[in-house]
């Protein structure tokens, strides 16, 4: 049981250590994008989630207004509302507590907690993998900041393309089926086929618009919507 | 006007993560919203793709940026670290435009 522990606060450690090395590009096309060191900083603390902090400061570096950044940062969020009714029955916290784990769930440390078979091991990989996340995401986002400040010019080294290679490495493991890669081929042609239209940021916006639409016309509705609920496969 | 924007955004997805960790299940659990919600980033993430690598304010452009995501599209495939994909796809427009 101990070294049970142990293996899960190791993965935890793992986890931080590579999530801190993907925040250093972080700070550094955070602070290409022209946000200050305070305003990189603050973002890694507060919002706390990467594709949406990515998101953010992709919009506000190309041009767009910080309110379309603010809403599609908002959009890219709202998966992790989905990872919390996951996790609310698992971690059993209320109050104070609920109020300080609320600012953990996200894509790593949910799939580290459900991963497990006993609660009280989810609840440890849930916490190991939360604090060091949250530790080494800000440390990487503060060197990558400051680094990038010492730069008279950091276009010189490329870190203008860095967002698009950001966002694609972020949506590859969620293309592994045909209807995934489907949606994403023709949001990208959406976007780029309104972007000379409307102001900048908007394509993100109407993007989201049709693909929530899509989702909710679109698919079969099965009935039963609870039992679509993971879970499911034990019969 | 920015700290605005990232306050709120902020807020915003920090009061995300504590819905779903303090609304009712069954509020989130129709199947409709759990097969939709995980469409959203997939979405967005291919129009940030598309829009940061292909123009410049409202125009439409074809430059070095697309050589880079080439090459970052090879990382990925070749399933290296995030950062790697990151710095070739920067080292790649880096050094074309010295060329």
């Amino acid at each position: 049981m101990r070294q049970a522990r142990s293996g899960i606060v190791r993965d935890a450690l793992g986890i931080g250590i590579a999530s801190g090395a993907y925040a250093l590009s972080f700070g550094a096309i955070s602070t290409t994008a022209g946000l200050s060191l305070l305003q990189t900083c603050a973002l890694s603390l507060l919002m706390f989630t990467g594709a949406s902090q990515f998101a953010m400061v992709g919009v506000i570096g190309a041009g767009g207004s910080v309110w379309a950044g603010a809403a599609t940062a908002a959009l890219l969020g709202a998966r992790n509302a989905l990872y919390g009714v996951r996790l609310s029955s698992l971690l059993g916290v209320r109050g104070l507590r609920r109020a300080a784990a609320a600012q953990f769930v996200i894509d790593e440390t949910t799939a580290m907690a459900v991963a497990r078979d006993e609660v009280m091991d989810s609840r440890l990989a849930f916490w190991a993998t939360g604090l060091a996340l949250f530790v080494l995401w800000n440390l990487g986002t503060l060197i990558g900041a400051l680094a990038t400040h010492a730069l008279s010019n950091p276009r010189v080294l490329g870190l203008d393309a860095a967002p698009p290679a950001a966002f694609l490495a972020l949506l590859a493991p969620r293309l592994r089926a045909r209807e995934p890669f489907a949606i994403a081929i023709a949001a990208a042609m959406v976007a780029l086929v309104s972007l000379p239209f409307v102001p900048a940021g908007i394509p993100l916006l109407i993007v989201a618009i049709l693909v929530g639409l899509y989702g909710v016309f679109r698919l079969p509705a099965s009935r039963g919507g609870r039992r679509a609920a993971p879970g499911g496969e034990s019969q | 006007m920015l700290w605005a924007g990232l306050l709120t955004a902020s807020a915003a997805c920090y009061l995300l993560k504590l819905a779903g960790l303090s609304l009712p299940a069954r509020l989130l659990q129709d199947a409709r919203v759990q097969r939709t919600i995980p469409l959203v980033p997939i979405a967005l993430l291919a129009a940030l793709v598309a829009t940061q690598t292909f123009s410049t304010g409202h125009h439409l452009v074809l430059d070095v940026r697309a050589v880079a995501l080439g090459v970052a599209a090879i990382a990925v495939l070749l399933r290296a670290p995030f950062l790697v994909v990151v710095a070739s796809a920067a080292a790649t427009a880096a050094l074309l435009r010295l060329l």
